[in-house]
C-alpha cells in the first residue's frame, strides 16, 4: 500500500490585490483627515446642528477648559512671533530671538506674560506638562486675554476668532470671554461644535 | 522576494529560443508597510473637521443697544432663561413679576422649547421649508436659497428671542439654545446678561409665588 501522493503546492499568496486595497485606504486617510493639534486640556465640544465647516487658515482659536482656563492657538508661526512681541511690549517684557523661536514651536499657548520667560526656558516636554496648570488671566483685575486678542488682531487683520469650550464650562466663564471680545469690538466669531442631527425626541 | 518562474506553457515552443517567463513580485512587505502607515494616520489624525456656529453679538455701544431693545415689540419677544441643571424657563412679552405662572418651565427637547418656538414662528418655518424643498428640486441655487431664507428670517413679524443665562448654566445649554434658533428659523435673537428681575422671576417660580406674595404684603 503506497501512501497517497500529496502534490507539492507552493504557498505563495498573491499580495497584489491586498496591496491595492491598502494603498487606496492610505490615500483616503491622507486626503480626508487633518492632523490632531496638541492641546493642553481635553475639551469635549457640545453638539449642534450647524453644518458650517471651520475655515482652515487664519484662525485664532480660544480654548476654554471646564475650570475656566484660557489658551490660545494661532495657525501661522509668523503671526505668533509678532503677537508675542506686541504683548511683550505692552507689558514691558522683551524676548530674545531664541525665546521667540521656542515660542513659535508651541501649538497652543497660554501662560501669564510674567511667567512667559521662565516658561520658555523649560525643556519642551516639561512645558507640555505644566501648560495645563497655567492659562491666560482673563478677569477684570488683570485682563491679559484682551491684550493677546488685540495684538493678534493687529498682526493679522483677517483672523477669524473661534471659541472652543468644553460643554460643561459654566456660563460665567464664557460670559467673561464674550464680554472681553465685545469690549474689543470683536462682535462676530465662531463657536466650535461637533455635529449632531436634529433629534425628534 | 521577486521570483522568476519558467513558464510551463512552452512545451512546443521549440522554435523560439526565448523562454517565456512569468515575473512574480512578492507584495507582502509592501502591504506591511502600508498597514503601518495607515495605522499611523488613523491614530494621529482626526477625520471629522469641527463644525462651527457663527454668531454675531451686539456691539457694546450703549446707545445703539438700548435703541434696538426698544424696537422689540413686546408681543413678538420671547425670553429664555437658562438655569443650572439644564433647566430652562421662558416668558413671552413683558415679564409679570406679580404672577409666578407667567414664567413657564420647559426643556431642551423637541417637545419642550422647540414646539413653543415653532408655534410662534410658524409662518417663517413654513416658508423656509418650502424654500428648502425648492432647493432640493434644484429650482433654486444655493446663493438664492440663502438670500431668500435670510429675507424670511429677517421679516418684520418674526419673533425676537432674548437668551439670558445664569452663571450656573453651562456652555452646552447656550449652544443648545442657539441650536433651537437655527432649527426654528429664528433670525433675530440676542444673548444678553441676566438681570436681577429675571433672577427674581426664577426664584419666585421655584417658590410658587411666595416671593411676590411677600412683596405685595410688604407694599400693602
Amino acid at each position: 500500500m503506497g501512501r497517497p501522493k500529496i502534490a507539492k503546492k507552493s504557498t505563495f499568496i498573491d499580495m497584489t490585490a491586498m496591496s491595492d486595497v491598502t494603498v487606496l485606504l492610505l490615500t483616503f486617510f491622507m486626503l480626508t483627515s487633518t492632523f490632531v493639534k496638541k492641546e493642553p486640556v481635553q475639551v469635549v465640544t457640545p453638539a449642534s446642528v450647524s453644518e458650517i465647516k471651520i475655515p482652515e487658515t487664519n484662525i485664532l482659536q480660544i480654548l476654554v477648559d471646564p475650570s475656566g482656563k484660557i489658551f490660545l492657538s494661532l495657525d501661522k508661526q509668523q503671526d505668533m512671533i509678532q503677537t508675542l512681541t506686541k504683548v511683550g511690549e505692552a507689558y514691558g517684557v522683551t524676548f530674545s530671538d531664541a525665546e521667540l523661536n521656542e515660542f513659535k514651536k508651541a501649538q497652543t499657548f497660554g501662560v501669564p506674560i510674567k511667567s512667559m520667560k521662565q516658561f520658555l526656558a523649560l525643556p519642551g516636554e516639561e512645558r507640555d506638562k505644566i501648560l495645563k496648570d497655567y492659562g491666560i488671566p482673563c478677569d477684570s483685575a488683570d485682563n491679559q486675554f484682551k491684550v493677546w486678542i488685540s495684538s493678534a488682531r493687529a498682526t493679522n487683520r483677517d483672523l477669524r476668532i473661534a471659541i472652543k469650550a468644553d460643554q460643561s464650562t459654566p456660563y460665567s466663564v464664557i460670559k467673561n470671554v464674550m464680554n472681553s471680545l465685545q469690549d474689543l469690538k470683536e462682535n462676530r466669531y465662531n463657536l466650535i461644535t461637533s455635529l449632531k442631527s436634529v433629534s425628534d425626541e | 522576494m521577486a521570483e522568476v518562474q519558467e513558464g510551463s506553457s512552452n512545451k512546443k515552443g521549440k522554435g523560439s529560443k526565448q523562454k517565456k517567463m512569468t515575473v512574480r513580485v512578492d507584495f507582502t512587505p509592501m502591504v506591511d508597510m502600508n498597514m503601518l502607515l495607515i495605522t499611523f494616520f488613523m491614530l494621529c489624525t482626526s477625520l471629522s473637521k469641527p463644525q462651527t456656529m457663527e454668531i454675531s453679538m451686539p456691539s457694546n455701544d450703549k446707545n445703539i443697544t438700548e435703541e434696538q431693545q426698544n424696537k422689540v415689540k413686546a408681543s413678538q419677544a420671547i425670553t429664555l432663561l437658562l438655569d443650572a441643571d439644564d433647566k430652562l424657563y421662558y416668558y413671552e412679552g413683558e415679564p409679570n413679576y406679580e404672577d409666578y405662572t407667567s414664567l413657564k418651565e420647559t426643556n431642551y427637547t423637541a417637545k419642550g422649547i422647540r414646539s413653543v418656538l415653532l408655534r410662534k414662528n410658524y409662518d417663517a418655518v413654513k416658508k423656509v421649508e418650502e424654500l428648502k424643498a425648492k432647493k432640493d428640486k434644484l429650482e433654486l441655487t444655493e446663493d438664492e436659497y440663502k438670500k431668500q431664507v435670510a429675507e424670511v428670517k429677517g421679516a418684520k413679524d418674526t419673533p425676537t428671542v432674548i437668551i439670558k443665562a445664569t452663571d450656573e448654566a453651562t456652555y452646552a445649554n447656550l449652544i443648545d439654545a442657539l441650536d433651537e434658533m437655527q432649527i426654528c428659523s429664528i433670525g433675530k435673537y440676542v444673548i444678553v446678561e441676566i438681570t436681577e428681575g429675571d433672577q427674581f422671576l426664577i426664584d419666585n417660580y421655584l417658590q410658587k409665588g411666595a416671593l411676590s406674595a411677600q412683596a405685595a404684603q410688604f407694599e400693602g
